[in-house]
Formats: C-alpha cells, structure tokens, sequence
C-alpha cells in the first residue's frame, strides 16, 4: 500500500514537472489604443490559420494572452489550414466566429458572398499604421471589410550544398538536372501557379486553354519531382531530403534558422503576392470585442511581436521601420522596389473555372 | 431467442443510440450525397464520372491485398508461438505487440520517414559503412511497409485470442490417432483459428486500402490511392462532397465484395465473425 502511494506521488511530481516549463509571465505593454473593461466576462471566437499568432514560444508575447489581460475578454481560438476549410466551416454555419482572417481572393469571395461584416476602421486607433499601398486592394476596395494582417510572396528554396546556384526561374523546378531531389505545391493555386508563370499567363485567367496548357506543363514536370508537398517542405528542406522546392518567402527564413546553408530566390518570370486580413464574418455575435481585438493585432508591439514570430512580411509601418525588428530592411521579405519581381494576386475565381482547374488537377495526380 | 426483457434492452441503448447517430446518420447521408447533385437534385452522374478513379481503385485494392498478405504471414506463426509461452511471457509479448498503438498512427508514419528517407537512418548507416544508398521513401514499397507496421497488431491479436483458446486435448487426439506435426497443423490448428485469421484479415484490408495518411507521407503524393482522392476532395469545399460520398460508396461495396469473395473462399460457414 505504501509502495503504490509512493509511486502515485512520484507519477504526480513528475507531472507537475512537466507542466512547471510552461509558466508565462504577461508583459508590461505600452498600449496606445484604449481598451476598456466594460466587456469583461465576455467570449471572443476567433478563427486563424495555424501557427499564425504569436502565442507565448519562444519567450514571445502571448498575444491572446495579453488580450485577455487587458480586456477582461475570453478568446477561444481555433485554427484552419487552408481558405476553403475556413470557407466550408463558415458556410456551414455550425459554429459562429467573430474574427477570422482569410487571404485575398477568398475575402474577396466571401463579399461577394455578403458573408462579411462591415468594419469602420476609423473606429480603429491604429489604423493609421498599415501602409497604404495595402489600402484599397481589390478585394476590399474601399477599406470596408478587412484590415491587413500580413503579407507574403512565393519564391524558391534551394541547397547549395547539394546542387549548383540554379537558374532563377520556375523552370528550375523541371530541370532533369534535380530529379528526385526537387519539390512542388500539393494545393493547386500555388501548384497551377508555377506553371502559369513560366506560360507567362494571367495567375486569374478564365481561358480553359490556358489552365490545360499549365496542366500539360505540370504533367511533364511530374516525373521529375520528388514529391508534392506543403509543411513537408519544412522538414525535407532542413535535413537535405529535397534539394530545392517553392515555398512563402517567410517560411524560408524560418528553414533557414535550422540550416543555414539554404537560399532562396524569386524567379525573374514573377510571382504571386498575398495579403492575409483580418475580418467579421456576419454571423458575429460579439462586434465590439472584436473591434478592440483588431485593434490590439495592430498595437505596434503586438504587431512587432507577431511579425518576428510569424516570419511573413509585416504591412505594418511601426514594425518595418523599427530597427530592433530582427526582419529590419530584410531583403527577402522586403525586397528593394528594382528588385522586386513582377507580382500578380489570386483573385477570386468563377466557381466554373475553379471546377474546371480542380478536375485538372485531380487528372494530374492520377495520372 | 426469446422476447428481450425490458432491461437488456435498456442495456443495449446507448450503443443503439450512438450507432444511430455515428453509424446509420452518416451511412444515409452518405448515400444522398452520391445520388444528388450539389442542390440536391437526384443524379447518375456522380457514379457515372467515378471511372477515372479506376486506377487508383486499383492500385488501392493491390496494396491492400500485398499489405494484408505480409500482415499475415507475419502475424499467423507469432500468434502459434505466442500460446506456445510461458503464461508470463505471452503477457509480455502482448504488451510489446501493443506498445505502438499507445502512440498515435500518424507520429508512427511520420516517424518512418526519418527511417526511409535519403537521408535517413537506414542511408546514413549504409553510406557510413560503404555501401550504396537504398531508395526506399517514395515507392509502392514503403507504403506497404507503412500498412505493415501501422495494421498489424490488429492481425496479431484476434488471431492469437482465437489459437490460444484451441483445446490442447484436440492436438493430444490428433497426435494419438497418428497425426504429424504438419497434419495436426493443417487439420486441426488452421482450421479452428480460421475465425481468427478472417477477422484479422478484414480488420487489416479494410483500413489499407481506404488509408490516405500513409500513402501520402511515404509515396511521395505523387499518384493518389483512392483514399487520397476521397480526402482530397472532402478538403476542396462543398460542391465536391457529392462525387467523393459517390467513391466512398463505391469503395464501401468493392470492400463488401473483396470480404464475401474472401470468406466464400475460406470454405468455413461457421466463420463468419465479422463479415
């Protein structure tokens, strides 16, 4: 009896030791906005992608954390990993949020939708940080529906140990030279993309003679790969399974802090540009917390803190033109304008032309 | 059987409900899905549009097939000696056999990448010693080996819990009526574990050939098994739940047809444990 108390208390040590790591100490902010406590005890559903917030690793803020801290507010937070599971979630309708923050084209879509709530960004304290060249974009032309988040390009990786500088194209990609030692997208937009731009095509085109002649592209490039790929790249990249691959521009810099001997590039035919924003979805049930949220997002500290942990370009003027930023005039992420290759968003497509390149897609995986 | 008592049936509620809501519910809808369109209008065309899903069909039920025979050809003699132990030593055997299920199938799959891969432990050790590397990750093979390893306690167990409960007094009787050791293998020992091995052997094919996980980390997601196009589809919105219900549907019968191929073959009737 005594042997199996013993043990009970040691297991519970243990456990204890475990746990004892995880500690966080909140942070003393200096806040510009105001944030009252009027709305303390209440919830705030937020929905982003994984691995998108700074959340307390690395002794980095907690931003939710810190929300909570200063509003008295409970944000339950969920993640999705791609627009559509987003979309699919919230066209279901099963659960409501009141932030969610999607990419371009699908804000676009969900407008078009009437699925987004309006947001008055003059209500915004911060607002005024976010660069205007992030203003006024397509899919929210007049600043209604979205405040930028972040912003990110794709370029591609690749391993100087392990081959020659390759040509700076997407061409490389298909280059008998890395067979089996290369890499590409195993979602469609971003796979389709780097055929488009060798095709020299429009990223939105509605021509099906255009998709097929991509499809075609992809079709020959098959052989040559190593796999399709989306986080596996991290991994593969890292340990030299995979010689060069496309992937985010913030990503690589990630990589890049587990094996520095990666490079990366943006091929000179161009590529895609993103910008991923925080909305309200219609369904909100609790607008004004998620006003102060989206306020909070775009505190300059928060902002700073988010950048360096999320690695993506910052449209953030206090973040990019603060020289303790570990990103600080960083030539990947914020490339000089004659650098800066030929950029195209993904708009939203007409759900016949996007059955259309799926149904391709599908064909070339089953080749 | 007589009329059920008042309280065995109350017992048998809760599962009655869950299988209703986890079981029936989706099988329904599952079945509308396929035979609707994405307004839900009645259609053919979902089932019609499935034949270029017919390789990999294929090649889903091939793997499936080659994943199932290793399984078993691994599994049917570990089970024999497994009752052959010590009592003390079966239970050690069944804890070892067991271990990996403790941690989650997905973190056993990845796991195997940083053996297969061309930089992985197998390589790095033949390329240290001299040797040329292997290609492993990547091919039919290593999605097999995925199956093997992920499936096979599910092989190991029924047939171990069906063998160990063989009367020795049977093979005691065949030895005294002149029986070998090969005979009394034949006649007595594979058939009355044959309840065992079929239940083993559906409880492996069924997840193999339906797998998505495996295939994709170590075969490179280069050409889909059909459990890759069923989540591939799920994944990319709702106008596509009508054709990937269609495959799961399809798939659902070739699975039905592949086990009634499969018992009818075993030639035992009373077999039937769990087809």
């Amino acid at each position: 009896m005594l042997k199996r108390f013993c043990s009970l208390i040691l297991c519970m040590a243990l456990i204890c030791a475990l746990f004892s790591g995880c500690g966080y100490k909140s942070r003393d902010l200096k806040l510009e906005g105001e944030y009252t406590k009027d709305f303390a005890g209440s919830q705030l559903n937020v929905y982003n992608w994984g691995e998108y917030i700074s959340d307390g690793s690395y002794d980095m803020m907690d931003v939710n954390r810190e929300f909570e801290r200063v509003t008295g507010i409970h944000v339950n937070y969920t993640t999705f990993e791609s627009n559509e599971t987003m979309y699919s979630q919230l066209k279901s309708g099963g659960v409501s949020y009141d932030i969610i923050i999607p990419s371009d084209y699908m804000i676009e879509r969900l407008i078009n939708e009437d699925m987004l709530e309006k947001i008055d960004v003059s209500k915004l304290h911060n607002y005024g940080y976010i660069y205007d060249n992030y203003k006024n974009l397509f899919y929210d032309k007049n600043n209604e529906y979205s405040v930028p988040y972040n912003v990110g390009m794709v370029g591609i990786i690749y391993n100087p140990t392990m081959i020659d500088e390759p040509k700076h194209s997407w061409k490389s990609l298909w280059d008998e030279k890395y067979r089996g030692m290369s890499l590409n997208f195993s979602n469609p937009r971003d796979g389709f993309m780097t055929a488009q731009m060798i095709l020299g095509q429009d990223l939105n085109t509605t021509n099906k003679a255009d998709w097929d002649a991509a499809a075609n592209l992809l079709k020959k490039g098959k052989d040559v790969l190593q796999s399709y790929v989306m986080d596996e790249i991290y991994g593969k990249m890292e340990t030299g399974e995979a010689a060069i691959g496309p992937y985010y521009a913030g990503d690589y810099l990630t990589m890049l802090e587990n094996n520095e001997d990666l490079e990366f590039f943006y091929p000179e035919e161009g590529t895609n540009i993103f910008v991923d924003a925080v909305c309200v979805p219609k369904s909100v049930k609790h607008k004004s917390e998620a006003m102060l949220y989206i306020d909070f997002l775009l505190e300059p500290e928060v902002a700073l803190h988010n950048a360096e942990y999320i690695c993506y370009a910052s449209p953030h003027r206090a973040v990019v033109e603060n020289p303790e930023y570990t990103y600080y005039k960083n030539e990947i992420l914020y490339p000089d304008p004659e650098d800066m290759p030929p950029v195209q968003y993904y708009h939203d497509i007409d759900p016949e032309i996007r059955a259309y390149y799926e149904n391709l897609w599908i064909d070339l995986k089953l080749y | 059987m007589n009329k059920k008592s008042f309280g065995s049936r109350l017992v048998a509620a809760p599962y009655l409900v869950w299988a209703s809501i986890f079981v029936i519910v989706p099988l329904v809808m599952m079945a509308y899905f396929a035979f609707t369109d994405s307004s839900g209008v009645f259609t053919l065309s979902n089932i019609t549009q499935i034949g270029k899903y017919k390789k990999a069909f294929l090649v889903s039920i091939l793997y499936a097939v080659a994943a199932t025979a290793i399984t078993l050809l691994i599994s049917y003699p570990m089970a024999y000696f497994m009752t052959k132990m010590k009592v003390s030593s079966q239970r050690m055997v069944m804890i070892i056999v067991m271990l990996p299920m403790w941690m989650n199938f997905l973190i056993r799959t990845y796991s195997w990448i940083s053996i297969l891969a061309n930089t992985g432990i197998i390589n790095t050790f033949l390329k240290s010693i001299g040797l040329k590397p292997l290609h492993l990750i990547n091919t039919p093979g290593a999605v097999i080996l995925g199956m093997v390893y992920d499936f096979i306690p599910y092989m190991i167990l029924p047939i171990y819990s069906v063998m160990s409960k063989i009367d020795n007094s049977l093979l005691e009787a065949a030895a005294d009526l002149g029986s070998n050791a090969f005979s009394r293998l034949r006649r007595v020992i594979i058939p009355l574990s044959m309840p065992g091995v079929i239940s083993g052997i559906t409880m492996v094919f069924v997840p193999s050939v339906s797998t998505f996980y495996i295939s994709q980390k170590l075969g490179g997601n280069k050409n889909w098994l059909i459990g890759d196009a069923i989540e591939y589809l799920f994944g990319a919105g709702p106008e596509y739940y009508n054709v990937a219900s269609a495959i799961s549907l399809i798939l659902m019968i070739l699975i039905l047809l592949c086990l009634a191929v499969m018992s009818r073959f075993s030639g035992d009737e009373e077999g039937g444990v769990i087809v």
